[in-house]
């Protein structure tokens, strides 16, 4: 099983994740790229059918958490210390989401994690994130 | 005259469903609000498709982000909703989010999730908010978070 299709796997198997119909696009080492399609029921305000910030914080958690996980460092389990979320404008609704994340640090402990989620207009953010993970190792 | 209990009661909780139905996003996560007074809790009854660790089971960071976010969202709406739905106004649009930062404490587990959100500094234009969530021990915190907000013109 190549690093794109254990990601897959591993998106796949998290019902939360399954719930949304989060996909992984594209996956390397300490980075993953996920997408969020547009769906009504995670609209947060009707008045503009755009979708809540709260299904975008699910988003780029689980990429900042794959991106640990494609981690050389880090086969195996993470969990989230810490997520901050910047929500820079509105998506357009009926576009789907999609976030880039990586892993600019790893020490023996913490991976420092950044990310980026824009609609179909890539040049202008919708949101970025910045969170601290866990590494676990293995036999640790 | 004093006003019954009940139609006060009555007032106050269709004025928060009317808040609350405006957001399908809540129906999404099965969210609900316990309301005592002005005072809001938020409530998250456990659900498997809440989790985002397989085993052990725990729930989605981001569906705790999320939860706070709306718990935090809503307390805001209520607490600039409250004296004109006394006075029987039109509800006010939802504030919108600038950013959240979350403290993940220890797993959530599959255990209903309660919240409580406090509105640290309400401003003409700027909110700020801070969450604490909770499972079983009100006092072992899951997860807390502080949130900035843009309260919609005329709130």
């Amino acid at each position: 099983m190549d690093d794109l299709e254990r990601a897959r796997h591993f998106i796949a198997v998290i019902p939360h994740c399954a719930a949304l119909g989060i996909t992984v696009e594209d996956v390397g080492i300490g980075r993953a790229v996920l997408a969020l399609p547009y769906d009504p029921r995670l609209v947060g305000d009707p008045a503009t059918g755009v979708i809540a910030g709260g299904a975008v914080s699910v988003l780029m958690d689980s990429a900042c958490g794959a991106a640990v996980m494609a981690h050389p460092e880090a086969r195996g389990l993470t969990a989230t210390i810490d997520l901050r979320i910047d929500y820079m404008r509105a998506a357009t609704p009926g576009q789907r989401i999609v976030t880039h994340a990586e892993c600019h640090h790893v020490t023996q402990h913490v991976a420092f994690v950044r990310a980026t989620a824009h609609d179909d207009d890539a040049a202008r953010p919708v949101a970025t994130a910045a969170g601290t993970f866990t590494i676990i190792r293995e036999g640790a | 005259m004093i006003e019954p209990v009940q139609i006060v009661k009555e007032r106050r909780d269709r004025a928060l469903n009317a808040l609350l139905a405006e957001v399908p996003y809540v129906t999404f996560l099965g969210m609900r609000f316990d309301r005592r007074g002005d005072e809001l809790t938020a409530i998250l009854p456990f659900r498997e498709t809440l989790i985002g660790v397989p085993a052990p089971p725990a729930i989605h960071g981001g569906v705790t982000a999320a939860f706070f976010e709306m718990a935090a969202l809503i307390e805001l709406a209520w607490t600039s909703t409250w004296t004109r739905m006394e006075a029987g106004e039109a509800l006010p649009a939802l504030p919108r989010t600038i950013n959240m930062t979350v403290d993940y404490l220890r797993p959530g587990l599959p255990r209903d999730a309660y919240a409580r959100a406090r509105v640290v500094r309400f401003g003409r234009r700027y909110a700020s908010v801070h969450v604490e969530g909770w499972q079983d021990n009100r006092e072992r915190l899951f997860a807390q978070a502080t949130g900035h907000f843009l309260m919609p013109d005329g709130a």
